[in-house]
């Protein structure tokens, strides 16, 4: 066995492990780290593949921004997962059944699985042979994608709006800093001056 | 050097700017501006539909753009005139509700364009990346309109459920793209057209799962059974003219698409997809019909009635071929009439400062407000589909083209279902015409529903034997016209 072999089958069954633990962790924060481990070994067979620029996607976007996200949101959220789990069972027998299926098709589609001759040809970019992957990549989504590349940046903007739309509230009676204010202040607005009698105090 | 052609996606590109500039106008102006975004959605939508009209006057024929990403036929004007004038004229309607219940913000007509570009970019897709992004950029809109009334547990429930089963029939239809991707080597439909047209295609599982799971994809966004359960509740819970919103364009949109994909670029397996789109039209017309017969909420009869409708235009995709598609088209622009102009009488049903959805509030509505009780007894006729109204010649059309594809079972059992859900409709139409007043509603005085319900009620009495012809003419040309 050579060497990338033992690489691949070592990424491959950690990323497989890893994916169980997600859903199997009882602690919510244990499955997000799970989850972290996965997309990190997923970036390593991506490093396997000669897709260095997917591996680093992998590993900055997803690992350091999506992951840690998550592990935020569980940990500030006081989610009741002990309640979320109540339908378990009661769930579990159709759950299997529908994944028994899904698993039987997999094996179907996979025991049978024949590539067309035709397909080669279809290829519509055949990966360039003598420049790095993250130019080729660059050159095809300002090209050949651009409009999918400019519709994902309107998805984007929607997600925006929805998100202030959802959460942003006006609240009445909050007190914030207002330097303009602050500075506009003069001693005849801000100090009162009281005569105090000696020996009496106010 | 290849030269940009632009020319096609106009419209698009006019929806995308506008809806920016509304956004702009809207976060600066704030309350200042809300009825000059209002206004100017409305316009930028109509605008957006003569745009394609224009697009089409500009070279004969199909028209690619972005190096075979996007198409326009005579089917996706088609399509996307009419997705322009239900998003119009939802949105003309929606404004005077969204007042009345506090939720006048200019995010809503943003987002309604921003929908409709989905929409459009939908329909003229031609490569399975540009149909998810189209779909993304579609649902993601709705899926925050539903829960525009955010401080009603309701609202925020409908936005999730919604949100929720709609990420996952997304996965459903990217884990489909998956399979036919690794089947065909390419996203482009041409492409899969070519492979499925080729030996071994039909015996080829990998493939065929993968068509499965796209179409399945779909069928959660058209709400075909077994697919549909997020509708009643969805329906039930968003505001009121964001169901209505719902009703009309996006399913235009998705049923395009579900053409596309099923007579596009996969014409030559008609024999696998047409199994699944006549399981999804019975299941979606009997169960349909069986849950509409119990409801007591106007607007999760409205739901149920959208899932049959949906179950008979299924019925027509399934009879495949130039006529099963100008069926489904005739259909769809059929339907959006009989729709918008229901749900424009749901927005009139308010009394006591709220609004209601009780089927049992319309009783003897003939005399307190008679023109809405007509109004209503037209659109649901014509939802009953009974001769001469409008929607008869809509479901007429589809069981020809079902009788015509030799599946005379599948028009009968449409036939029984349309007498089966004759019950509810004339249950509505008994309670308005025969019944005592149980409720008296305020008067409607926004001119935007008026018109609404004034141009679906005309539209869809019998006057509509002048309609009916040209309509027919449209879509018979649009659906020869069908690019690929």
């Amino acid at each position: 066995m050579s060497l990338t072999a033992i690489v691949f089958y070592v990424l491959s069954s950690v990323t497989v492990l890893s994916a169980v633990m997600v859903i199997a962790a009882r602690n919510p924060v244990h499955s997000v780290l799970f989850l972290i481990l996965a997309f990190f070994n997923s970036a390593g067979l991506f490093v396997l593949l000669g897709a260095e620029l997917l591996a680093m996607l992998l590993v900055i976007v997803y690992v350091g921004a999506v992951a840690v996200l998550f592990l935020f949101v569980v940990m500030m959220l006081d989610i009741n997962f002990v309640r979320l789990r109540e339908g378990f069972l009661r769930y579990f027998p159709i759950g299997v059944l529908i994944g028994a299926v899904l698993a039987a098709e997999l094996v179907f589609v996979v025991g049978t699985w024949v590539l067309t001759p035709e397909m080669a040809g279809n290829l519509r970019q055949p990966t360039p042979e003598d420049v790095t992957n993250t130019r080729a990549l660059g050159q095809l989504i300002y090209t050949d994608y651009v409009f999918v590349f400019q519709t994902a940046g309107m998805i984007l903007l929607t997600a925006m709006i929805g998100a202030i739309v959802l959460t942003l509230r006006k609240r009445p009676g909050v007190k914030r800093q207002n330097i303009a204010q602050q500075l506009a202040r003069s001693p005849e607005t801000a100090i009162e001056i009281k005569k105090v009698k000696t020996g009496e105090g106010i | 050097m290849a030269t940009l052609t632009v020319t096609p996606v106009v419209a698009e590109i006019l929806l995308a700017v506008g809806a920016m500039a509304l956004l702009l106008v809207g976060v600066y102006g704030g309350k200042r501006t809300l009825s000059t975004v209002w206004t100017g959605s409305v316009a930028l939508v109509v605008l957006a539909g003569a745009a394609v009209l224009w697009s089409s006057d500009q070279a004969p024929g199909v028209q690619e753009a972005f190096g075979g990403m996007l198409l326009l036929d005579g089917f996706a004007v088609f399509t996307k005139v009419l997705i322009a004038v239900g998003s119009a004229g939802v949105l003309v309607m929606s404004r005077g509700y969204l007042v009345k219940r506090d939720l006048d913000r200019f995010e809503y007509p943003v987002l309604a364009v921003l929908s409709t570009l989905g929409m459009f970019i939908m329909v003229s897709a031609t490569d399975m990346l540009t149909v998810y992004v189209g779909l993304e950029l579609q649902s993601l809109a709705l899926y925050v309109l539903a829960a525009f009334a955010r401080d009603r547990a309701r609202s925020t429930e409908a936005g999730l459920k919604y949100f929720v089963l709609g990420a996952l029939s997304s996965g459903m239809l990217l884990y489909g793209i998956s399979l036919v991707y690794g089947f065909a080597g390419s996203t482009a439909f041409t492409d899969i057209a070519a492979i499925a047209a080729g030996d071994g295609a039909a015996g080829n599982i990998g493939l065929i799962v993968g068509l499965v799971f796209v179409l399945a994809g779909l069928a959660f966004k058209i709400s075909a059974v077994p697919f549909h359960m997020w509708t009643p509740d969805v329906y039930e819970g968003a505001p009121t003219s964001v169901t209505a919103f719902f009703s009309a364009a996006p399913k235009v949109a998705s049923m395009a698409l579900f053409v596309r994909i099923a007579m596009g670029a996969f014409d030559d397996m008609i024999d696998q997809w047409q199994q699944v789109a006549i399981f999804l039209a019975v299941a979606s017309m009997v169960v349909g019909t069986g849950l509409a017969l119990v409801q007591t909420n106007i607007k999760r009869l409205l739901a149920y009635s959208s899932i049959t409708h949906v179950g008979y235009v299924l019925a027509a995709l399934a009879a495949g071929g130039e006529a099963g598609r100008e069926a489904v088209i005739y259909y769809m622009a059929i339907y959006i009439t009989m729709t918008a102009g229901a749900f424009a009488v749901v927005l009139c049903m308010r009394q006591d400062e709220k609004y209601s959805e009780d089927i049992a509030d319309l009783a003897g509505l003939v005399k307190t407000r008679p023109a809405l009780a007509v109004a209503m007894g037209i659109l649901m006729i014509s939802l009953l589909g009974f001769p001469p109204f409008l929607g008869f010649w809509a479901k007429y059309t589809a069981f020809l083209a079902v009788v015509d594809a030799g599946l005379v079972w599948l028009a009968v059992i449409g036939m029984i279902a349309s007498v089966v859900g004759g019950y509810y409709y004339l249950r509505v139409v008994k309670l308005m015409f025969f019944d005592e007043p149980a409720a008296s509603f305020e008067p409607q005085r926004d001119r935007g529903v008026k018109g609404v319900i004034l141009t679906t009620a005309v539209a869809n009495s019998p006057l509509s034997l002048l309609l009916f012809g040209p309509l027919n003419t449209a879509a018979a040309n649009a659906s020869r016209a069908f690019g690929l």
